[in-house]
């Protein structure tokens, strides 16, 4: 029956993409636009004490500057609602309102002008004079002024844990494992600098931007700019990825917005590539303290994981790492705590797998370092301590696979001929190492809406203002609508990314199929039943007084199941009923059964890594992932997802780190020449298998969600990977080669 | 960026004149690494003087046997020469572990002599720099230094000269060709750069006006089993922690000549005479190369974060002359 979902579906939009015809929020074209240039503080901490615009006002094409000296008044609005999706914006306290600078990169004007050469020549030749102080840059100089933020992160998940007895967890242990760990920040930088382009017409905002949720930014712009939401209209067609810095409303869209009203032009901004580090988030660096405490059997009696990482001075936001740590394995005991520090940078955000991938880390590197302690295999460690329920809640588990991930991850890796001894295996001078590592992610689900359309000629039109960041939600929802309809892929159009479509969620947290999908899925079903239930009443229709039970939908036709010869069009249906559309809306939302299961995508992933063992030079020379995640519902861009988590986890693993330079607090490497990414050369033979897993509980779809999980533990197991190549047990990101020397 | 003019210059008068007639007025040739520095800010010439018409793009095999490089010749044509390939493959490996494909195909062999440093810094125009504004203090000795220089440094600067291609230059006695508005002049590449000293700011010997026509690498028959090696924090595009060209003559189971030289690691492209004295006279074993490279490192200055490059730089040298004893070739 399932003809398309599942099916290695090229991207339906993918000739526009490779010819241009995509329209990032950049692309627009728009008559007589302006160019907006945005003005950042060069320090870190301190106050402006002069702006002098005098020189840049003259300057060829300046069609206006906005400073703290002619911006608008603007509303502050609440940085996180505790228990509530992600927060919207992305700084609550507005810009432009003050003379403060919290940060180095902090937004203080912008320029106008007919061209963008003019408006950067013309910033060029605005003068600040600051009075300036000492920037708190390394929170390791500041721990004592860290505090215990609220209970629970945006998306509900508590900060502050204990379950059983700790002490009687210590006491039971024959061996403990008590180390830190710490990850370095790392940027998102997606490949196409963030974009707004800003019009009014009258009182109306339409914003074009480069989002993860437009309902968000509209939310945000109304309430910042004190106008009616109905007045806000934002646009993202296409986002040249986001990885989760698109997820809030940052300050330079405001900007845009601010801008256009003044030159009462039609104003785009594009960030620099700098502004990219420090205009919208970074995933904060930790500092993470993991203690276990096990049998000699390999039993975990006692599980405490304390996390430490820096926010901004005027927004709380945590990294919530300790997520995994609570609910991957059967132990009686565990706490889990959360600590912030402020110092002078911008507040961080989500980035792929927040929380999750870097407290991974951590957790599968004690592991490891467990295993060895007790001399057992690594992967023997994790079934010893398999969770049969939710360790947490005693809830059943909706479907889990992971022991099944481990066996046929091991199997395909060939992991049995791994010899556990550290710096056992070589070939010539190069250190080979593997290591494994678990992967875990939530599956969230939130309330979406989606509207289907029929045309008489059959076509069908699907709206729904999710994104699309990349993953090819185009294609995905495309294929969902075309099997629940029965129609080939070509019939169905999926439209995205624009307030004027029905509600979505934010594209994070992967719950985008799971949530939008299922409107999608349920817009299809109501337009389906609408037409059947005009044929079902129509005395000229073969399907007069059918069972709506009986009848299926399949090659544009609805047609009874037991005899597909009994049925006709969705053309003739319309026809019939002089009607040239037929259009259903249809939301849909979680319910009970999340109360009654637990609901997670799990995975087991393996690394072999290869070390110069004079020069330390690595190379991941293969990784394979193997998971339990649901149903795929396209199986090419579901790779795509898979083994882009991979290689964005070998750069966390071996490459990434923001720098800020300590004395000034400004980044110093914001640039892809000194922000390393993997480059090709870095990449080795990847692979992932999807386990086949049937969950009938986590939504009508039955999908899990894939994004984060690809990421989650490739860290780890390459850490461990590390470690068996060199005997080095590296517990600091990024592992650069000074590291094992 | 900075408003300026731009002259396309198709003969040296009008070159040099168009050059001299605004002070700090830049040459551009492939300009891989000029723009980037406009567009930040750091490099604010008021004019710019292409000289991508100028017929300097050759690369000739001269009566003797050495080779001349156009000032203008392409890296990419430089590396996939195939006499350079066969005679002088340290040359070839360096330039092929630089940079990407698109950027080789535009830099110019001058203009990898020109390059500046990638100190962050430095590139930096909104904090001091003593390279950039003579006296106004180095954060990079104070701030984050790991990928900074740990030999010829001084208290005003410790920026790494960033090119592959010069380490493996200065290795090959390679000679530089300048024009200038009075007379023509030629310099050894090894005397090309200044050390920083006092006057970081003052990066090499030219005077106003001059414009290098060519390097010339002379024939060096030994260079034909020679290797580049570069240690980086990723396998492409990122520039050496640690790099050595090496060269070496063998006979009779003796090393009868050698040439040494490192990048990633010093203020300039860094030829090591005393290296290649150790070596030379001694037999092609590891103990020997273990005794060069601690000459290798006998003046070096570690900073906070960069002091693995000293062990690294002396891995890199034991490695590279490793790897040369092993290129298959005559052992005279």
């Amino acid at each position: 029956m399932s003809s398309i979902i599942g099916q290695p579906i090229s991207r339906v939009d993918g000739v526009l993409k490779v010819t241009g015809g995509a329209r990032y929020s950049s692309d627009i074209p728009l008559a007589n636009l302006a160019h907006a240039v945005v003005l950042h503080s060069t320090i870190a901490k301190g106050r402006i004490t002069q702006i002098n615009t005098t020189a840049a006002e003259q300057a060829p094409g300046v069609l206006g500057i906005v400073t703290h000296l002619n911006a608008p008044k603007l509303h502050s609005i609440s940085f996180a609602q505790p228990g509530q999706p992600p927060s919207a914006v992305g700084r609550s306290l507005p810009i432009l309102q003050d003379l403060v600078i919290h940060f180095s990169g902090q937004q203080i004007g912008v320029v106008i002008a007919e061209t963008l050469e003019q408006a950067e020549y013309a910033a060029t030749l605005v003068q600040v004079t600051y009075a300036e102080e000492s920037p708190i840059t390394n929170l390791h100089t500041v721990l004592e002024q860290a505090f215990y933020p609220d209970k629970t992160d945006a998306l509900g998940q508590p900060l502050e844990t204990k379950r059983g007895d700790l002490e009687t967890g210590w006491a039971a242990a024959d061996v403990q494992i008590d180390q830190s760990y710490t990850t370095s920040t790392n940027n998102h930088n997606p490949l196409a600098p963030f974009a707004s382009i800003a019009v009014w017409e009258g009182e109306k905002l339409t914003v074009y931007d480069a989002s993860q949720w437009v309902q968000n930014v509209r939310l945000v712009l109304a309430a910042t700019l004190g106008i009616a939401i109905s007045n806000v209209r934002v646009v993202s067609q296409f986002v040249g990825g986001a990885f989760g810095c698109g997820l809030r409303a940052w300050p330079h869209v405001t900007l845009a917005a601010i801008a256009a009203r003044h030159v009462h032009r039609a104003v785009k901004l594009v960030l620099t590539r700098q502004q990219m580090y420090t205009f919208v988030g970074y995933r904060p660096q930790t500092v993470q303290h993991l203690r276990l405490g096990a049998t000699r059997d390999g039993k975990l009696t006692a599980i405490v994981h304390d996390n430490l990482s820096p926010t901004s001075p005027f927004d709380e936001f945590v990294e919530s790492t300790t997520n995994n740590s609570r609910v991957l394995y059967a132990c009686p005991n565990v706490a889990t705590t959360h600590r912030l520090v402020r110092v002078n940078a911008g507040t961080p955000t989500y980035m792929r797998a927040p929380g999750e991938s870097v407290g991974t880390f951590a957790l599968e590197s004690a592991m490891d370092e467990l295993a060895y302690a007790l001399e057992l295999d690594p992967i023997e460690l994790r079934l010893r301590n398999y969770a049969e329920t939710n360790p947490e809640t005693g809830l059943p588990w909706s479907s889990k696979s992971l022991r099944q991930c481990y066996q046929i991850g091991a199997e395909r890796f060939g992991w049995s001929n791994r010899d556990q001894k550290p710096h056992s295996m070589r070939r010539g001078n190069t250190l080979i190492g593997l290591g494994v590592a678990s992967a875990m992610y939530p599956v969230y689900r939130l309330p979406a809406s989606a509207m289907a359309r029929i045309a008489v000629d059959g076509s069908v039109l699907v709206q729904s203002s999710v994104t699309d960041i990349s993953p090819g939600t185009y294609t995905v929802m495309t294929q969902v609508a075309a099997e629940t309809l029965g129609l080939p892929i070509s019939q169905v159009r999926f439209e995205l990314g624009d307030t004027d479509m029905p509600e979505a969620p934010l594209q994070g947290g992967s719950m985008a199929m799971a949530s939008v999908g299922s409107a999608v899925q349920a817009a299809a079903l109501a337009l389906r039943g609408k037409i059947l239930g005009l044929a079902i009443a129509d005395e000229h229709s073969p399907l007069q007084g059918v069972n709506k039970e009986d009848v299926i939908a399949m090659e544009g036709r609805l047609c009874l199941q037991h005899d597909h010869s009994i049925g006709e069009t969705y053309s003739e249906i319309l026809m019939r009923n002089q009607m040239t559309q037929l259009e259903a809306q249809s939301s849909s939302m979680p319910g009970e059964e999340r109360q009654q299961y637990s609901m997670y995508s799990f995975g087991a992933q393996f690394a072999q890594v290869h070390i110069d063992i004079d020069l330390g030079m690595m190379r991941v020379a293969r990784f394979l992932g193997v998971y339990g995640a649901g149903r795929i519902i396209n199986a090419k861009t579901a790779r795509s997802q898979m083994i882009g988590g991979i290689i964005g986890g070998v750069g966390q693993a071996l490459e990434e780190e923001t720098v800020m330079d300590e004395t000034n607090g400004r980044i110093i490497n914001a640039n892809f020449g000194e922000y390393h990414v993997p480059v090709q050369a870095d990449i080795g033979k990847l692979e992932h298998i999807f386990v086949d897993e049937h969950d009938p509980h986590v939504n009508p779809l039955g999908v899990k969600g894939i994004g984060e999980l690809g990421l989650v533990g490739v860290a780890a197991a390459i850490a461990n990977a590390v470690y068996h190549a060199t005997g080095k047990r590296v517990r600091n990101l990024p592992i650069t080669l000074d590291k094992v020397l | 960026m900075n408003p300026f003019s731009y002259v396309l210059a198709t003969e040296y008068q009008t070159a040099q004149a168009a050059i001299l007639d605004r002070p700090a007025a830049k040459f551009i040739a492939g300009g891989t690494n000029l723009l980037d520095l406009m567009k930040e800010g750091v490099e604010t010439p008021p004019q710019l003087v292409d000289i991508n018409r100028l017929p300097l793009e050759q690369i000739e095999i001269q009566a003797d046997g050495s080779m001349r490089l156009g000032a203008l010749s392409r890296n990419s044509n430089v590396a996939y020469h195939p006499t350079i390939q066969a005679r002088y493959p340290v040359l070839s490996e360096a330039i092929l572990s630089g940079a990407s494909p698109q950027l080789r195909n535009m830099a110019t062999t001058a203009g990898n002599l020109m390059q500046r440093t990638r100190c962050y810094y430095f590139n930096d125009s909104t904090v001091p720099c003593n390279k950039r504004v003579p006296g106004s203090g180095c954060p990079a000795i104070s701030g984050f230094n790991r990928i900074h220089s740990i030999l010829g440094t001084s208290e005003q600067c410790i920026a790494t000269h960033p090119s592959d291609m010069c380490v493996a230059l200065v290795a090959l006695d390679a000679i530089v060709h300048i024009q200038g508005s009075a007379r023509n002049r030629t310099i050894p590449l090894t005397d090309f750069h200044h050390l920083p000293r006092e006057t970081p700011h003052l990066e090499t010997v030219l005077e106003p006006g001059e414009l290098i026509t060519a390097v010339e690498i002379p024939v060096l028959p030994f260079a034909a089993r020679s290797h580049y090696l570069k240690v980086r924090d990723r396998n492409s595009y990122a520039f050496a922690l640690v790099s050595a060209a090496v060269a070496l003559e063998i006979q009779n189971n003796k090393i009868s000549a050698a040439r040494v030289a490192f990048g990633g690691v010093a203020t300039k492209p860094w030829r090591d005479q005393a290296v290649e004295h150790r070596l030379v006279g001694a037999d092609p074993t590891e103990e020997t190369f273990r005794a060069a490279a601690e000459i290798a490192v006998r003046d070096a200055v570690p900073q906070r974060f960069n002091a693995f490059k000293i062990e690294l730089t002396k891995r890199t040298l034991v490695r590279a002359l490793t790897q040369v004893v092993a290129m298959p070739g005559e052992t005279l």
